[in-house]
């Protein structure tokens, strides 16, 4: 067993590597970005002192008249629609309570989750005491975000067999903001996994299963050993996932799938080296722009 | 120790991996992540060092002072642990959370600088009985990612090599009272040779086997994990078990042969050369 030792190198800013050729203009809290007036404010701007000052930190975007600054870290902010993966925290009276990595925790309600066998009938006393038996503190579930209080805080459903607990696999979290918006976020790469991409920054690597449980909704989670392929595959991807992440790459299930293909040649454990790291993404990277382009 | 809540699945899946020597992020059970070390990071200490091991990040500043020896050792100077854990490392740390693991891990560190061959103290000794120099070493917790005791010693082995004790000549006057003169060259200085420092190196058991270098999920997993405190030369100055779970006697006894003999010296020979990390 051996342990690599290197000498020390200065450390490399992630934008000398990215070799954009138009420069954005970052600002941080506090920054001016503009004195013209003539100008709409948009997210995370305000108004100060007859200038437009940012809120956040971040790349200034302009779209016409209108100017925002789109933050590079924040916390997931619900939209209708949003497929999230999230933990079970609490389990209260007729909900559970859910983190998905934004400013307040989540809400499942009970009436929004599908009985298992997909029964639809009116939830009684003896559901709300059976709760902890479907869902327990620590349990992973994909679910869909179903209204947004006022507050911000997200109520989700699982109201489809798609949605439920979930079983084996690996969980990985990345910045919210990195994760694109696309019809799909549930994933059957070719590779043998399958991933499920959420909104809020939780990306869910499992093993593919060989045939799918109508009936079961997904509660009843499959114990048995996961084969060594699949467990090689799993790891690889969440190794990938995380280069790009660390390259501030938008995560797609093309660029998730182009990094894997990149890493075949590398160990699994040697693509979290820096230089590694680095070659597969910029191989990734010119093989999305030969796919646009 | 900051935990993270894991589902049942999740866990089996681990502990199916790891009796396949193929952990979650690749790694098999007696990889290290990457390390990454850098000193001479706190310009108003006497050495500093800064370690990063995959999330835990730990910030070590030591500081000389000169005081009086202690009764039984007048020949000798000592050193003093003091651990931080911030509250930006998990918000368990919040207030007072953090201060039981603190004062764990200082008697841990307590214990094995304990003996006479890690760190040469008559070295800082300047009169006997009278003046010595007093190592104050400060480790702060800036987060917490798991295998937080191998990243403290690392970090604690770094920052003592790069202390810089300037070195003191001792005037004793007609009357016979002692002056101590400080040298004006900032260069001037003593080093203390880490050679004999030891590393220690958590095993963290894990169903059957034992995994080193546990990220947080993994020590969810694992019951029982053994502290061994190890030199470069091989030589084990502390061992210690932690954890609400038990160890069998044979399982300890493969633990230490194996893999603390495998890691002893690859992890005890650094900072072998002297060397810093350069930033821009």
């Amino acid at each position: 067993m051996a342990m690599e030792m290197r000498l020390p190198v200065p450390r490399k800013p992630v934008s000398e590597s990215l070799g954009r050729e138009t420069k954005k203009h970052l600002v941080v809290p506090g920054d001016t970005i503009t004195t013209d007036t003539g100008f709409m404010r948009g997210h995370g701007t305000y108004m100060g002192e007859e200038k437009l000052i940012a809120s956040v930190a971040g790349p200034v975007e302009r779209v016409n008249k209108l100017i925002c600054v789109k933050a590079l870290k924040t916390r997931y902010n619900g939209e209708v629609g949003d497929i999230v993966v999230g933990r079970i925290t609490e389990v209260q009276q007729k909900r559970w309570k859910v983190e998905t990595n934004s400013r307040l925790d989540s809400v499942l309600l009970l009436s929004s989750m599908n009985l298992p066998g997909g029964e639809l009938r009116r939830r009684s006393a003896e559901d709300e005491l059976a709760m902890r038996g479907f869902l327990q503190e620590g349990d992973l579930i994909s679910a869909e975000v179903q209204a947004v209080f006022s507050d911000g805080a997200v109520s989700l459903h699982t109201r489809s067999l798609k949605y439920g607990k979930l079983g084996q696999g690996v969980l990985v979290q990345v910045p919210p903001s990195l994760v694109k918006r696309q019809k799909t976020h549930f994933h059957d790469l070719p590779c043998g996994a399958s991933v499920i991409l959420g909104n809020n920054g939780f990306i869910w690597i499992y093993p593919t299963p060989e045939h799918k449980e109508e009936d079961a909704g997904g509660f009843i989670a499959n114990l048995e050993p996961v084969s060594l392929a699949d467990r090689e595959v799993i790891s690889r991807l969440r190794n990938c996932i995380v280069s790009l992440v660390t390259q501030r790459m938008l995560l797609y299930d093309t660029s998730i799938l182009y990094c894997y293909e990149a890493s075949l040649p590398h160990q699994i454990k040697d693509i979290l080296k820096p230089e590694v790291m680095e070659e597969i993404v910029m191989e990734t990277r010119q093989r999305l722009l030969e796919q646009e382009g | 120790m900051a935990s993270v809540a894991l589902s049942e699945a999740e866990k089996v899946y681990i502990v199916h991996g790891v009796q396949e020597d193929l952990r979650v992020d690749g790694r098999g059970c007696e990889d290290y992540r990457c390390v990454e070390v850098e000193t001479d990071v706190v310009s108003n200490t006497s050495g500093s060092a800064r370690v990063k091991l995959g999330h835990t990040d730990i910030l070590v500043g030591v500081k000389a002072e000169m005081g009086t020896p202690k009764l039984e050792k007048p020949n000798e100077g000592y050193l003093e642990f003091f651990v931080d854990c911030s509250a930006n490392a998990t918000p368990e740390f919040e207030g007072r959370g953090g201060d039981d693991l603190g004062t764990e891990i200082a008697n841990t560190l307590y214990r094995i600088f304990n003996n006479k061959s890690s760190v040469d103290l008559k070295s800082l000794c300047i009169s006997p009985r009278e003046h010595c120099w007093i190592l104050y070493v400060d480790v702060l917790l800036l987060e917490c990612g798991g295998n937080l005791f191998d990243a403290i010693s690392i970090a604690v082995k770094a920052a003592l090599f790069n202390t810089r004790i300037p070195k003191v000549r001792v005037l004793e006057d007609e009357e016979g009272s002692k002056d101590i003169e400080l040298s004006d060259d900032p260069y001037d200085c003593i080093r203390l040779s880490v050679e004999n420092v030891p590393c220690i190196v958590t095993l963290c058991k894990i169903g059957y086997r034992h995994v080193v270098d546990a990220t947080l999920q993994e020590e969810a997993c694992s019951l029982a994990s053994l502290l061994v405190s190890v030199t470069s030369k091989g030589v084990v100055t502390c061992m210690r078990k932690v954890g609400k779970g038990s160890l069998d006697p044979e399982s300890i006894f493969e633990m230490m042969e194996g893999s603390s003999a495998r890691l002893a010296a690859p992890l005890g020979h650094f900072p072998a050369a002297p060397y810093q990390l350069v930033t821009d």
